[in-house]
């Protein structure tokens, strides 16, 4: 798995998602209580592609279905429509030991380290179980040390551990069986800013070295700048905009990437604030608004009558720009 | 916003709170003679290296720390309103945590009860504390959801944990730390599961009740621009110890501490392109196994032998008299600083 001398130009997607969706049923109330609900259309026509090699970040609002993208791509939950694509096999298709061999080349970093690690098991049992299963020579104590991890930590249990200790085991894990692909879900928001910089650094050696491919989910947009190669910003279970990371930082097209940037909160105490303020409740994606969902809250001065009944498509401006926002104005945005 | 020099509303002194690991391997000086002040209205960050204690810390201060493993240490002080919360009996000690003092955990799945409904979990506290009916609880519950800005708060409030992000699920903590009005709110982590934007409503929220309520706030965070915006003086701990103390501006401008110094060059920039980003070299040491003499001299780039001998106290680093109080830093930088302009 060693990465060829110079990669082609334009590598072919190693991922490719096609209108992905995923709804979730609204529970059944007990005794017939309360009024139905409609699903929670949680992730609702994702497209994207990542080419091998290189790194995705998904940035977006709390609950506007980053994390559904990611698990529903590795069918760790069924997807409610759509396609994935990996090396151009599609991942909904395959039975179960297929899947299971897929596995070890798909891995994920989950959000929540403590829920997704055996409180029963230590740190070495944890490591080392994935790397005997599939026969892999790698060592605990190479792992512990790839993620900065001292030694002593391979005796302990979960609980022991702090969060950014555990975060870090949670990679540890997914690196163990040498994966081609990881969906990072929040993988560095745990820890503070040295270790998150060493972290940072090593998926980018690793990236470097074995020609791996990230979809990197995080809040933070400073992380993901220094991570990612395209950005895709995700409202209410669709993306917004798209782009390559250093065109969509100096100019966002979709007012809502624009009131993200101007919301980044500066390292420096005496920054002048120019927040753009989103005002307007935020809506459920159980009932998304009709026209632009992100309509009641826009800033845009130039919003109009058309925001909210006709729906934006997600669509290249200027035209062979590779940039995409889905926006009536996204010729003339924010400044 | 300032903290005048007033009463402390909590006091912590000598703090040591120990872990004995489990099958013998040695004991974890996890919280290791930490002491500071929080006053009424202001708010304190405390930043450090992941597993210095910060967490450890807190929990202690709530006695949530679970014994055993855990234990802190006698000759430990924590004060709220001049009592002794160490020394409190139990029914005392419930009456005061959850209700005068709350916290917001780091990690919202494992302190959310998976088989209760977050409106349930919400309103337990103001059944318990404010002894309101369970019907205006459940209200008092929707409109804490509304108020952290998560949408049709109606309907939610009858999810269980589970059915939310990892967003919401952070939010709907704060709520459940926030319905009493809290006279201290230690806040561990409270914003990093959250998008920048709903980051700053929360934080405009706990602006705004301190200033309404007088609430003080120990903000933990490893969100050096959250530190910046809405502190006003900083704890930074590093093995186990509390290593500089100052007001925010003071400490973003003067940073003392080697290891303050390396925090403040790892932030990554969002207005900075892609790049290899500033990291402290070597690990963080094990709390079963600090190094001897300054805890961070084996990742410093100035020790000299006497970092190694010799732990150094917290010195005063001058330029702090004002009103953020005193600037202090646990480093022989301070004796002798033509050493550090050496390095340069
Ligand atoms: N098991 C479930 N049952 C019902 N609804 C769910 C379930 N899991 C997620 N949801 C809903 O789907 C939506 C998207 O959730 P998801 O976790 O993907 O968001 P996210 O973008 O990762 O958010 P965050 O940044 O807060 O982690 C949310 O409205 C959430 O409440
Ligand atoms: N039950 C336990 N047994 C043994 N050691 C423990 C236990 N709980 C915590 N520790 C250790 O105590 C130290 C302090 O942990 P703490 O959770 O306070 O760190 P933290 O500063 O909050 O870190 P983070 O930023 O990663 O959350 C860590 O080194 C951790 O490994
Ligand atoms: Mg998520
Ligand atoms: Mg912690």
């Amino acid at each position: 798995m060693t990465a060829p001398p110079a990669p082609p130009p334009v590598a072919a997607p190693l991922v490719d998602v096609r209108d992905l969706v995923k709804h979730y049923a609204a529970e059944r109330r007990w005794f017939g209580l309360g009024r139905p609900r409609p699903p929670v259309r949680a992730v609702d026509g994702v497209s994207f592609t990542i080419p091998s090699g290189r790194t995705l970040g998904l940035v977006g609002e709390s609950g506007s279905g980053k994390t559904t993208v990611g698990r529903t791509m590795l069918r760790l939950q069924e997807a409610t429509g759509g396609r994935v694509l990996f090396e151009g096999r599609d991942v909904f298709a395959l039975d179960s030991r297929a899947l299971r061999a897929l596995r070890r080349r798909m891995q994920i970093v989950f959000q929540d380290p403590y829920s997704s690690l055996n409180p029963r098991m230590t740190v070495q049992e944890t490591l080392r179980e994935p790397l005997e299963i599939h026969g892999l020579a790698g060592t605990v104590a190479a792992l512990l040390d790839e993620v900065g991890l001292d030694a002593v930590f391979a005796k302990r249990y979960p609980h022991e551990l702090s969060g950014g200790q555990r975060q870090r085991v949670g990679i540890a894990r997914a690196l163990s069986v040498e994966p081609q692909f990881i969906v990072c879900d929040e993988p560095v928001s745990a820890l503070d800013v040295s270790v998150q910089a060493q972290v940072l650094n090593l998926l980018a050696d690793l990236q470097a070295r074995r020609r791996l491919t990230y979809l990197f989910i995080a809040h933070d947009l400073a992380v993901v700048r220094h991570i990612a190669d395209d950005v895709a910003v995700m409202y209410l279970g669709k993306i917004v905009e798209r782009a390559p990371a250093a065109e969509i930082y100096a100019l966002p097209r979709h007012p809502y990437t624009r009131a993200l940037l101007s919301a980044v909160p500066e390292p420096d105490p005496k920054a002048k604030k120019n927040r753009i303020v989103l005002s307007g409740d935020v809506p459920s994606p159980a009932m998304p608004p009709p026209g632009c969902p992100f309509h009641p809250r826009c800033p845009h001065p130039l919003k109009s009558a058309r925001c909210r009944t006709e729906v934006p498509p997600l669509r290249e401006v200027p035209a062979g720009s590779g940039h995409l926002a889905a926006c009536h104005y996204a010729e003339q945005p924010m400044k | 916003m300032t903290a005048t020099p007033a009463a402390a509303l909590l006091r912590v002194r000598d703090l040591k709170t120990y872990f004995v690991t489990e099958h013998g391997r040695g004991t974890a000086r996890a919280v290791d003679e930490v002491s500071f002040d929080l006053y009424p209205g202001e708010t304190l960050g405390i930043v450090g290296e992941s597993g210095c204690g910060k967490t450890v810390t807190s929990l202690s201060i709530l006695r949530l720390v679970p014994e055993p493993p855990g234990h802190i240490l006698p000759g430990s002080l924590i004060e709220f309103e001049g009592r002794n919360l160490l020394a409190l009996a139990p029914p005392e000690l419930r009456s005061i945590r959850g209700n005068q003092i709350a916290m917001i955990f780091q990690e919202p799945m494992t302190s959310l009860n998976p088989v209760f409904t977050v409106g349930d979990q919400i309103a337990e506290a103001a059944i318990i504390h404010q002894r309101l009916s369970r019907r205006a609880a459940r209200a008092r519950a929707i409109e804490m959801l509304k108020l952290v800005g998560i949408p049709d708060p109606e309907q939610r409030v009858d999810d269980y944990p589970h059915q939310m992000s990892g967003g919401m699920r952070q939010r709907v903590m704060i709520a459940m730390a926030l319905i009493c009005h809290p006279k201290v709110l230690i806040a561990d982590e409270p914003t990093t599961a959250l998008d920048v934007t709903i980051q700053a409503q929360i934080l405009e929220l706990l602006d705004r009740l301190q200033h309404e309520l007088g609430m003080a706030v120990l903000l933990i965070t490893h969100d050096l621009g959250v530190v910046a915006g809405h502190t006003d003086r900083v704890v930074v701990m590093y093995a186990g110890r509390v290593v500089e103390t100052a007001s925010t501006t003071e400490l973003f401008e003067h940073p003392t501490h080697p290891y303050t110094e390396g925090l403040l060059a790892a932030v990554p920039r969002v207005d900075t392109p892609r790049s290899r980003l500033h990291a402290i070299p070597g690990q963080v040491p094990a709390a079963t196994a600090w190094p001897t003499g300054c805890r961070f001299h084996p990742r410093c780039p100035y020790a000299w032998e006497k970092c190694v001998a010799q732990e150094p106290p917290l010195l005063d680093a001058g330029g702090g008299e004002g009103e953020g109080g005193r600037h202090t830093a646990r480093c022989w930088l301070v004796t002798e600083p033509e050493r550090r302009q050496a390095k340069r």
